[in-house]
């Protein structure tokens, strides 16, 4: 195991937040496109929000507070001729891949431009090499499969996949770590470690640790607990590379906080605990560490964002031709 | 020649032919070659895609979905069609829905292909008929063997059709022969109708004259035509059966003609009863031909029970030869 910055794992769980007055590290300064990435995954999910709150979303979705800054950190570590699988929490990693705010949201609100015509929503995108499904560790045999043909093709390319914390509950994971192991297999497991599945705690649903399961089939694994967009990147830019390199997979822990609920108002976690969280926000300690660049790009991509709402919304129904 | 003999060559030769196919599997590479030895010497002509997986069905079916979904074809032996329910999620959640959820079509070509059905006494998890837990799935087609389709031509057709197919595969017809240049015996004589040869039709005499058709898949067609020989040797009563390749999505417009002029129909399977495909299909008949049927399609199926492993009770619950000559003589006389 290998601790990336920040926190140390407790067994069996993660660490406690910490009081927002703490603060422990300041983040560095990011790049005006990073942080306009950031801020942009930031707003479209709380417009989500907001527009579930006015009545004007159908079914459901799963936003991804806090968590922005994990796809941001890998953008320029994985590239266009990688996979991505992403799971139902996956906005965030779509607007990474393509910022396309406008392809999506129309996506999520089945009007004309929607990235699968709608019929696939939130959680089922496919769009070039990226994927998202809506079942749990079902993905992870498919990447597997994915990074069979990768490495056949020979090119240094690589299936990248997020899960959850949850996820790990999951035979399928099992059975494609084993393979993705014994047959060498370029597959990138990306955990956003949250700490919450759905409403059950890690320690109510996951006896061990995460990286003792990578060990037990000889896969490597990083614990990253950053939030440091620049920190994560450059920790973690040899290890995608080593992945290419030896064709071996790797699996990536974040320790990260999900500020927002698990899909629609349904948080169950305490008052106390939420504002020990909202305190270790990257979006609320980028404001305190960098106020004039976070103010200027802050109200300027809201701006956007808004604009964006108030365009797809007023887009025609999409239209699904090929059943 | 045997039937999983053909079956075997055909593998061999899509292999040979198809730089793309991978084929999957518990222990299917050699001198092993698959518990029914339907893979033998594949892996020896292509050990890089001829791959013996862990004891993870879901985990295997899914890896091929992947390799369908970057564009290449495979083909996944399950050892017993038992355990396609542990592929159950990666079936019908994953490789059917991706056809069509993303909103464009997306060609999956991967065939999961698994021995099935009784009369072996391996007991009621190595024994079970599980065709109908899979019938009506958007997106995924279920093919039988059968002693009358060459499986080159089978397997070609399911990888070309761009969406995930199951291929169910008796486990005593993989002994049996291999019916060749239209005749089954000195009595039965066969031919092929509907699109691409789908469904054979073995008749005793001029289709015509049928007084009733049965509908069953490769599994149990020999026993149907022992019933249908046997019928007609000793009352002199003539049968049309049809034995289809693809079980669903069921072409049954080119039966409809013989079905209309019999008016009499059994449909014949090994699965037990409840849900079966064999009622869906006497739907499609309903629906099509009521008022031309001179009693209700006949459903033919084994007993609604878990298949028992001694000879004697295995042979209680599942359809048997007797089963079906009994059934279709009440057909007649009805």
């Amino acid at each position: 195991m290998d601790v990336i910055s920040g926190w140390r794992a407790a067994p069996g769980g993660l660490p406690a937040p910490t009081p927002a007055a703490a603060d422990p590290t300041e983040l560095s300064a990011l790049a005006d496109a990073d942080l306009e990435l950031l801020l942009t995954i930031r707003h479209f999910e709380l417009s989500l929000l907001d527009l579930f709150g006015r009545g004007q979303l159908n079914g459901t979705t799963h936003t991804c507070l806090g968590q922005e800054y994990v796809p941001v950190a890998l953008r320029p570590l994985i590239g266009e001729g990688d996979h991505i699988f992403s799971n139902h929490r996956g906005h965030g990693h779509y607007l990474a891949r393509f910022a396309d705010p406008a392809g999506l949201l129309a996506e999520i609100m089945g009007r004309q431009g929607a990235v699968c015509h709608g019929v696939g929503g939130s959680q089922h995108i496919l769009r070039d090499g990226y994927l998202s499904t809506g079942v749990q560790g079902e993905s992870l045999p498919v990447a597997v499969g994915v990074a069979l043909h990768l490495k056949r093709a020979g090119q240094g390319r690589l299936a990248a996949v997020y899960i959850g914390d949850g996820t790990w509950g999951e035979g399928a994971v099992y059975e494609a770590l084993n393979v993705a192991a014994l047959w060498n297999l370029p597959v990138l497991v990306l955990v956003e470690h949250n700490g919450i599945a759905q409403s059950t705690a890690t320690e109510h649903q996951m006896a061990g640790t995460i990286a003792d399961r990578a060990a037990a089939f000889g896969i490597r694994h990083r614990l990253v607990t950053s939030t440091d967009v620049n920190v994560i990147r450059a920790e973690l830019a040899p290890r995608v590379t080593e992945v290419r390199l030896t064709g071996r997979p790797l699996v990536v822990e974040f320790v990260t906080r999900r500020v927002g609920p698990h899909s629609k108002g349904d948080d169950t976690r305490s008052p106390e605990e939420l504002r020990a969280i909202e305190g270790q926000d990257w979006y609320r300690r980028y404001a305190r560490h960098h106020p004039a660049q976070f103010q200027r790009l802050d109200l300027a991509v809201r701006e956007q964002l808004a604009d964006v709402v108030r365009e797809v919304t007023a887009r025609p129904l999409s239209t699904w031709t090929e059943a | 020649m045997r039937v999983v003999e053909n079956l075997n060559q055909a593998l061999r030769g899509l292999l040979d032919e198809d730089p793309s196919l991978f084929l999957l599997g518990e222990d299917i590479v050699d001198p092993y070659g698959g518990a029914f030895k339907a893979t033998r010497g594949a892996s020896t002509r292509h050990p890089d895609r001829v791959l013996a997986t862990p004891i993870s069905e879901g985990g295997i079916t899914g890896i091929a979905a992947g390799l369908a979904l970057a564009g290449d074809r495979a083909i996944v032996e399950i050892m017993f069609g038992d355990f396609l329910a542990l592929c159950f999620d990666q079936i019908v959640n994953f490789a059917s829905k991706s056809v069509t959820m993303y909103g464009r079509r997306v060609p999956m070509r991967l065939v999961v292909r698994c021995p099935v059905g009784g009369n072996r006494g391996y007991g009621p998890t190595h024994s079970q008929s599980p065709q109908k837990h899979f019938v009506g799935v958007p997106n995924l087609a279920l093919f039988e063997m059968t002693p009358f389709h060459d499986n080159t031509a089978t397997f070609s057709r399911m990888l070309d059709r761009g969406e995930p197919c199951i291929h169910f595969e008796d486990k005593i017809l993989y002994t049996q022969r291999m019916y060749r240049g239209g005749r089954v015996d000195g009595l039965l004589r066969y031919d092929f109708v509907g699109a691409d040869g789908g469904t054979a039709r073995v008749r005793v005499e001029d289709p015509d004259e049928a007084e009733q058709v049965v509908i069953v898949p490769g599994g149990l067609a020999n026993p149907v035509l022992a019933a249908v020989r046997s019928l007609f040797l000793a009352e002199e009563r003539s049968c049309l059966v049809y034995v289809p390749s693809q079980l669903y999505p069921f072409d049954l417009d080119p039966l409809l003609p013989s079905l209309r002029r019999a008016g009499r129909v059994v449909i014949v399977e090994e699965g037990t009863a409840g849900g079966t495909w064999g009622a869906d299909v006497a739907q499609l008949i309903h629906q099509k031909l009521w008022r031309d049927l001179r009693r209700p399609v006949r459903l033919v199926h084994s007993a609604p029970s878990v298949v028992p492993t001694a000879p004697h009770l295995e042979r209680g619950v599942l359809v048997q030869e007797s089963t079906i000559y009994q059934a279709l003589r009440e057909t007649e006389d009805a």
